[in-house]
């Protein structure tokens, strides 16, 4: 005769403010095989879960249902108390009557009939519960870092320094990412490159760390503990054995023409070329697109010149195939396309700057050498106009209706940067909200406005015009209620970011997801933030979700601690519910190996189908696909779901 | 039965990856829908056998929703793809039977969509509302029989 | 002070949504006749957040709204301020009970150059 416990969750209001509990506990208590029933204020806290283990003991419950929040919250919490308590921790089931209950429905009498219900369906399920044992899996001890950037940067030098192996897959020429390209960082005005490049470095030399740049994921397959990842080596064209890096083919390549993604198109760049002078690793890749040879045949000038001889036209993309335990995803942003946003005459005006091209421009190192000129005729500006929420917090298809969140700090700092170098330029900024939540954020701000005399204004600027050589501003002032029609010589638009094209696709290979705007899925958005959906892999920097350097580097650490967490087992429990084949009834007609997306099912025996636990992810396609109903699901079971079925339908 | 007091009875099933979150998310950010709404949590829209519909709508079950992840986002990969054609073929066979096809609805609702959960779900209701009751495979053995039955 | 029935009206003629407004200005900022308005397109939608539908009825920008259209482009909130000034144009039309052009008159005045636009809005807003 079956024993079940059934724990009926208060959760402070959340549940007993919508739910009659005690009617559930009365009417549940009734249901056959329950046991005992009771109520309590938080079943979750110690004194709760003490209450179910003494249950169990007491009464020799063989099952437990626990009427509480979602399983995704406390299943794992409630399983383990089950567990210390002697009884197998698959014995148990959630009944979710607070996010898809109490908080969904306001009718108490409406809400507390369907609370019932759903503790009717996990007893019923329960009923037909049996105890699963999880087995073990390997762990191979790698980390795969998608993504060069900070984030991937920081991760893989975290995850290394533990002692474990790291490959950092980049798809530009170079590591470094988008802060590379920056100039100064809020709010302390470091020197991007300054505490960037010795990381770079340390990660280039670092024993434990392999970098792989001009490279993407191929394809994955396996699952945490074991991955199999196929990166592609996109064909350099470089022997990254031979090539010094002593410049001489970027110097003479004959092809000078092509805009410098690094430097956002500010200056050219040549065919053949490294991103930035201190690119990691320090090799020239041959854009093929525009370099003569591969469009014309004839040059070869780079050849020419190479001493060590490290040219190879005939160079071809390289596959390779790497094992590792966990993954970290960071693969940054992108600013978005101002294609839509003819208002502000970005396409009409080479003195219309998005922030990234400002960046390369203050920055020392940049086309201009620091100097901040007008790009139309190399003069220096007299005012220089910032507009904020070029993108951002935009509910139409033109923008995003996320806040970017990095804008208002960092055009605060490029107006301190303006400011510092030339006092006698006009910086005014155009502003909806300043948002400065961030430690030393709202003081940084403030000393743009105190110190430096930025004029902000609460306003926005409806369209700009080109005429001649000075950019005309049509704007308001909404605090005087006063409109402006103003002249500047310079505008830099605070353009919306948005996660990197590849976001998607590299998510989707590694079965982890994302979200409306493409940003990557956190399991939990507050207790779980740097974990995907997915086991084994792990989320770091702007592609989960816009964040300055800060946020990021915590981040990537937090999701290093994590991979550096998985890494040290050397056993993974694996996930019992898994498929099974009932050989009794088994045709070995082949039909589920087919729907199985791991390969787990195969037909050795040449007599029946059989399920390698180790491969099995529990889907239940092929349960659904066998026509003589011998595949079943452990934990999820035909008779389990029916169960349920039939106690919600009466 | 009077139309006026028809009080639908639905099932939800909601893959845990995708859909169940979905739902969760509707909680969290306390977006209402219909309560007759009731979910079972399958690993994989793919694990939804066309026989549990048919059972719940034999049962008494007025509409029966499966929720997945977006084709292409499958936890499992090609689960949803399944499940897809599965259902694309249960709905011609309720065609065949003379049961409204709408009484069954297959959407597509990811962890972030909370809001597109409760929407969706709200909609089905309101259509199940404009069909009226499902008379037509209910086994009224059991459906008649109600509480009185012991549980099989 | 001022019903919610003729709110309600002036929101459900215009099918505007003015709880998304996020006071950006950017309508105003955009619009081409601001310097003639008394009551900016930005303002137009806090006075009808507010209910102070009375004194939008009254007031002169309804006949400057050139009808362009450029708010309702630049918002980045799809407030649709446009519609709302429309909407309220309608109201005082209706008041009086007719249009301030008769349709037999437009055939005449079709031109190529003129967009139709602006003869829609001068419906409402000129007396032969």
């Amino acid at each position: 005769m079956e024993k079940i416990g059934v724990f009926v969750c208060h959760c402070g209001s959340n549940i007993k403010g919508n739910v009659d509990t005690a009617a559930v506990v009365e009417q549940i208590s009734h249901v056959d095989g329950v046991a005992m029933a009771v109520e309590y204020p938080y079943m979750c806290a110690e004194a709760g879960q003490a209450m179910i283990r003494n249950a169990i003991t007491e009464h020799g419950l063989t099952g437990v249902v626990v009427a509480a929040c979602s399983p995704r919250m406390h299943e794992a919490t409630f399983r383990k108390a089950a567990e210390r308590a002697g009884l197998n921790s698959y014995m148990v089931e959630i009944a979710n009557i607070r996010e898809q209950c109490s908080w969904v429905h306001r009718d108490t009498v409406s809400a507390t009939k369907k609370a019932v219900a759903l503790a009717r369906a996990a007893v019923a399920k329960v009923h037909r519960n049996t105890p699963l044992h999880p087995g073990e899996s390997s762990v191979t001890k790698r980390a795969l870092v998608v993504g060069g950037g900070i984030a991937g940067i920081q991760a893989a030098l975290d995850i290394a320094e533990a002692g474990f192996e790291v490959t950092i897959v980049e798809t530009t020429p170079s590591i470094g990412g988008k802060m590379a390209q920056l100039d100064k960082t809020f709010p302390t005005l470091d020197c991007s490159a300054c505490i960037l490049t010795p990381k770079m470095v340390d990660a280039a030399g670092h024993d434990n760390i392999a970098i792989h740049t001009y490279s993407e994921i191929e394809k994955v397959e396996g699952f945490v503990g074991n991955f199999t990842v196929s990166i592609r080596k996109k064909a350099r064209s470089v022997d990254m054995d031979k090539c010094t890096g002593c410049g001489d083919c970027w110097a003479k390549c004959p092809v000078k023409r092509v805009p410098s993604e690094f430097d956002s198109g500010l200056c050219n760049r040549t065919a053949i070329y490294t991103p930035f002078a201190q690119a990691v690793p320090n090799v020239p890749v041959i854009d093929r697109t525009n370099c003569v040879k591969f469009k014309t045949g004839r040059c070869g000038l780079c050849r020419t010149v190479c001493q060590p001889g490290a040219i190879d036209f005939d160079q071809q993309d390289e596959i390779i195939t790497e094992n590792f335990g966990a993954v970290v995803l960071a693969t940054g942003y992108d600013t978005i396309s101002l294609d839509k946003f003819g208002e502000y005459a970005y396409h009409d005006s080479p003195d219309v700057l998005t922030a990234l091209e400002f960046e390369r421009m203050t920055n020392a190192a940049g086309p201009t050498d620091g100097r901040i000129v007008r790009m139309s005729d190399g003069h220096k500006p007299k005012s220089i106009t910032f507009i904020q929420c070029v993108g951002s917090r935009d509910i139409t298809n033109r923008g995003k209706t996320y806040c970017s969140k990095i804008c208002c700090m960092y055009t605060a700092k490029q107006a301190i940067l303006i400011k510092d170098k030339y006092p006698d330029v006009d910086v005014q900024v155009f502003y909806i909200d300043v948002r400065t939540p961030g430690k030393n954020f709202d003081e940084f701000y403030r000393r743009a406005a105190e110190e430096y005399g930025v004029k902000y204004i609460k306003g926005q600027v409806g369209k700009v015009v080109n005429v001649g050589d000075t950019l005309h501003i049509q704007a308001v002032d909404m605090l005087e209620g006063r409109h402006m029609d103003i002249q500047t010589d310079m505008i830099i638009l605070a353009t919306a970011i948005q996660p990197s094209a590849t976001a998607k696709t590299t998510a989707g290979m590694f079965s982890s997801s994302v979200d409306q705007n493409h940003f990557m899925t956190e399991a939990h958005p507050k207790l779980r933030p740097v974990e995907s959906h997915t086991a084994g892999v792990f989320l770091a920097g702007c592609g989960q979700g816009p964040k300055d350097i800060p946020e990021t580097v915590a981040q990537a650490s937090a999701a290093a601690a994590k991979v550096i967490g998985l890494l040290v087992k050397d056993k993974l429990m694996t996930n019992p519910c898994t498929a099974a084949t009932d050989e009794d009834l088994c045709n070995n007609c082949g039909l589920c190996g087919n729907v199985c997306p791991y390969g787990a099912i195969t037909y050795e025996s040449k007599l029946t189908a059989s399920v390698n636990n180790a491969l099995c992810q529990g889907c239940g396609a092929c349960v659904v696909t066998c026509p003589s109903g011998a595949m079943d699901l452990h934990g999820f079971t035909n008779r389990q779901l029916m169960a349920e079925v039939d106690a919600i339908c009466k | 039965m009077q139309i006026t007091d028809f009080n639908p009875n639905i099932v939800a099933f909601c893959c845990n990856w995708c859909s169940y979150a979905g739902a969760d998310l509707a909680g969290t950010s306390r977006l209402q829908y219909p309560v007759q709404v009731r979910i079972i949590k399958v690993p994989c829209s793919c694990r939804v056998d066309p026989l549990f519909i048919l059972r719940a709508f034999q049962r008494g079950a007025d509409g029966v929703a499966v929720c997945g992840c977006h084709p292409g986002d499958c936890h499992y990969a090609t689960g949803n793809y399944y499940t897809r054609r599965r259902m694309a073929l249960l709905h011609n066979m309720l065609d065949f039977m003379g049961i409204e096809r709408d009484r069954m609805l297959l959407q597509w609702v990811s962890a972030a969509e909370g809001a597109k959960f409760a929407k969706t779900m709200t909609d089905f209701v309101e259509n199940i509302h404009m069909l009226g009751k499902n008379t037509r495979l209910a086994d009224w053995r059991v459906v008649n029989a109600g509480n009185n039955e012991t549980e099989s | 002070m001022h019903s919610n029935h003729t709110k309600n009206e002036l929101l459900a003629i215009s099918g505007a949504d003015i709880d998304r407004c996020m006071k950006c200005g950017r309508c105003s900022a955009s619009c081409p006749s601001h310097q003639a308005m008394d009551i900016r397109p930005h303002q137009f939608v806090s006075y009808a957040a507010d209910g102070r539908v009375d004194a939008l009825l009254e007031c002169n920008s309804l006949w400057q709204c050139l009808s362009c259209f450029a708010c309702i482009q630049r918002c980045p909130r799809d407030v649709k301020p446009a519609q709302l000034i429309e909407a309220a144009r309608l109201m005082v039309i209706r008041q009086q009970g007719e249009n301030y052009i008769d349709p037999d008159e437009i055939p005449g005045l079709l031109n190529n150059d003129v967009p139709q636009q602006l003869l829609v809005s001068a419906f409402r807003k000129y007396r032969k």
